[in-house]
């Protein structure tokens, strides 16, 4: 089972490193990693997508919350929360595919970002099973390259 | 003020007289404030020794061990030291020594990337990068190795910060918001802790090492002697509970007493003081306690949960829990009676496995048993020594066979089991209580991985008296391959003849040597009759065994017995 979990930690050197080394350490899966600092620039935010049962995930979180720099650990499962990603495709485009291309395009609501005669790239955001969908579709008119950025998450309501 | 007058400064309002260390480039400068500063300095002969000393001291003491190596190989050499006190939560700090800012990650002379290396055996490590930061990151060091659950902490200082000048101010107090710990026990839980004690029938406390370190072992006495609950302990926990106290059963796990494993085998209560379930006390863990409803109670809730099901966690201080346990019992007085009344049959049961199967080994007259040396130290010993180990069967002998009275008699390298700890634990243990009598109990194999250390005690007149049962053997990895390799002795066998009575010689020390059992009082009277520091030799049995012993992979009541 997949885990969607978020970090607050000190944004001290080295901190990274403590996260991905204690995961290694005792074995727990990284599926995804993202962090870039809060508005308080003292503050990042890191968001792990990990996998296990429940009592891989409630190890995890206790051995997180244990770190000296971890200031508080938010685990999503369960809960309502918005969450999103960012792909960047480069699809191959001849003259027979670059119609479709820019019609599954217009039905995820993506965006071309790069053009060349034999490709585009494009630009799509949104829930990971769109982002999932969006490249199964492209997929037969051939990718070139892929790049994701891991999901991002934040809590609904208030 | 300097970085490195300001580190000594920190150091001194820290309340720290004594430090272990080794000079090199790196930490030059320190070294040259330190001789100008009223901190006392133990030289060893390894950084290794020096981070074991330390620990030794505070394992001793309570207090925070601290130690100090030069960068690169001076640096990496208190790795094993490092995650011994990491794996057994010992509070310590220890400051290393790093090349100049300015040729950190340029492969410099004498670098190493220690904080990345440390990382996993540290509870913490800083890289101090800006002198003025310096006197906030060690206060900051201190705090976190000795509060919540003790460890060790690292704080590399780059040799510019250390000669770079800057105000010094200590701060009054420190507060991370990133690191809260939990001492307060929650009293709801405590109450249901009640409950589940009245409900028992069978019920058994398993003591480990956070009973130490939150100076507990008071309190575990009068809980366990109003209720009449047995105590058994861990490897760590083994001096907090009188070992001769009629509700104590020793140790319990791999090679505990035969009536400590089948009492957590039968118990219907199993309640966990400051220990963690380790592999060596579980066994199998499908069978461990099988029929007990589990209580834990520590301060770390990582420990919680981790290997076996809990079915009321605690989390809190061993102090803090204990007493408000001891206080809703002392409300409770007249039920707590009847309870104890109650808990009769089950005391004679376990008092029927101590007659079926006591701690015992098959005496000899012609060769020296070494479990006959362990009883003859502990019966000729102070009442208040104490007592290191190396590890392997020397150190399970001890456990077994060593009636510990006091707190804080028996450091032993438990989690890690690092060969090597006993001897420098033993210096920083004399260094700490200079009129205590200090027992360094070792193997013939441990006592070589850092017996350079003879030097150290005779040049600071520390009187650690050394006792090494010489079989020859890796005795313990010797054992394993008797028992489940068909006696293939591959690499156990310590063949060299060394005269350990001219190596004490060598280095200034008294060497004593016994070859027949009734030698063996003899030159123990003598060893603690002597100023100074003593190697007792004594030549014993071969291939002893540590009875009783839990295979790999088995029940604790599937104990290979004498």
């Amino acid at each position: 089972m997949t885990h969607t979990i978020s970090v607050l930690l000190e944004n001290e050197f080295g901190v990274l490193s403590r996260v991905s080394g204690l995961f290694s350490g005792r074995g727990f899966n990284i599926e995804s990693l993202n962090v870039a600092p809060t508005l308080d620039p003292s503050v990042s935010r890191m968001t792990i997508v990990t996998s296990g049962d429940d009592a891989i995930l409630e190890q995890i979180t206790k051995q997180l919350n244990k770190l000296i720099d971890v200031i508080k650990v938010i685990d999503f499962t369960g809960q309502d929360f918005v969450e999103r990603e960012m792909a960047l495709i480069k699809v191959s485009a001849d003259d027979a595919s670059r119609a479709e291309t820019l019609r599954i395009v217009d039905i995820f609501r993506a965006k071309v970002v790069d053009v060349t005669p034999r490709s585009y790239t494009v630009e799509v955001t949104g829930a990971p099973s769109k982002v999932n969908a969006m490249i199964e579709l492209v997929r037969p008119l051939g990718i070139k390259e892929v790049v994701r950025s891991g999901p991002i998450v934040m809590g609904r309501g208030a | 003020m300097t970085g490195s007058q300001i580190l000594l400064e920190c150091l001194r309002l820290e309340g720290v007289e004594t430090i272990f260390g080794y000079p090199g480039g790196a930490v030059i400068n320190i070294y040259d404030d330190l001789a100008k500063s009223s901190i006392r300095h133990i030289l060893p002969r390894h950084e290794q020794a020096a981070i074991h000393a330390a620990d030794g001291f505070a394992r001793a003491t309570g207090k925070v061990g601290v130690a100090i190596a030069t960068s690169g190989p001076g640096a990496t050499n208190t790795i094993t030291g490092l995650a011994t006190a990491y794996m057994d939560s010992i509070p310590m700090v220890v400051i290393t020594g790093q090349v100049p800012t300015s040729l950190i990650g340029n492969d410099a002379f004498q670098e190493a990337d220690i904080v990345g290396i440390t990382r996993p055996v540290t509870k913490h490590n800083y890289l101090v990068r800006d002198v003025a930061k310096l006197a906030d990151t060690l206060k900051k060091a201190f705090y976190i190795a000795r509060t919540g659950r003790p460890g060790p902490v690292l704080v590399d200082i780059p040799k510019d910060i250390q000669m770079a000048r800057t105000e010094f101010s200590y701060p009054e107090s420190v507060e991370l918001r990133s690191y809260k710990p939990n001492y307060a026990g929650n009293p709801r839980q405590v109450d249901k802790a009640l409950a589940m004690l009245l409900d028992s029938r069978r019920p058994l406390i398993y003591a480990g090492g956070g009973v130490t370190a939150a100076n507990a072992s008071a309190l575990l006495k009068s809980v366990s002697e109003m209720a009449r609950i047995p105590v058994t302990t861990t490897l760590m926990g083994m001096a907090d509970m009188p070992r001769k106290h009629p509700l104590c059963l020793g140790m319990l796990g791999m090679h505990g007493t035969y009536y400590a494993n089948m009492a957590v085998t039968q118990c219907d209560l199993l309640i966990a003081v400051g220990a963690r379930f380790d592999d060596r006390v579980t066994g199998k863990v499908s069978a461990f306690a099988p029929h007990a409803k589990i209580i834990h109670i520590d301060i770390d809730p990582t420990s919680i949960k981790k290997n076996v099901r809990v079915d009321l966690p605690i989390v809190g201080d061993v102090q803090d829990v204990l007493s408000k346990l001891l206080g809703k019992m002392q409300e409770r007085a007249a039920r707590i009676d009847e309870l104890a009344r109650g808990n009769e049959p089950w005391i004679e049961t376990i008092e029927g496995w101590k007659q079926a199967h006591p701690m015992a080994y098959r005496g000899s007259e012609s060769v020296i048993k070494p479990q006959y040396v362990i009883q003859s130290l502990c019966e000729l010993a102070d009442e208040d020594a104490i007592v290191t180990t190396e590890v392997g069967q020397h150190q399970m002998w001890t456990a077994q066979f060593y009636d510990f009275k006091l707190p804080r008699t028996f450091l032993t390298s438990g989690g890690l089991g690092t060969m090597g700890f006993g001897l420098p634990g033993a210096l920083g243990a004399q260094a700490a209580y200079p009129q205590r009598q200090v027992i360094d109990i070792s193997g013939d194999g441990s006592f070589q991985m850092n017996s350079q250390e003879l030097a150290t005690l005779v040049q600071y007149r520390l009187p650690v008296k050394i006792v090494i049962l010489n079989n020859n053997f890796l005795g313990m990895v010797r054992q394993w391959q008797q028992l489940f390799f068909d006696k293939c002795y591959s690499q156990t066998c310590l063949s060299s003849p060394i005269d350990f009575v001219k190596l004490a010689e060598a280095y200034g020390a008294v060497g004593l040597r016994a070859q027949h059992p009734g030698e063996v009082r003899d030159v123990i009277r003598q060893a603690f009759a002597t100023d100074g520091p003593v190697i007792m030799e004594f030549k014993v049995a071969r291939e002893e065994n540590v009875l009783p012993m839990v295979p790999a992979g088995a029940g604790l009541d599937e104990m290979i017995l004498l």
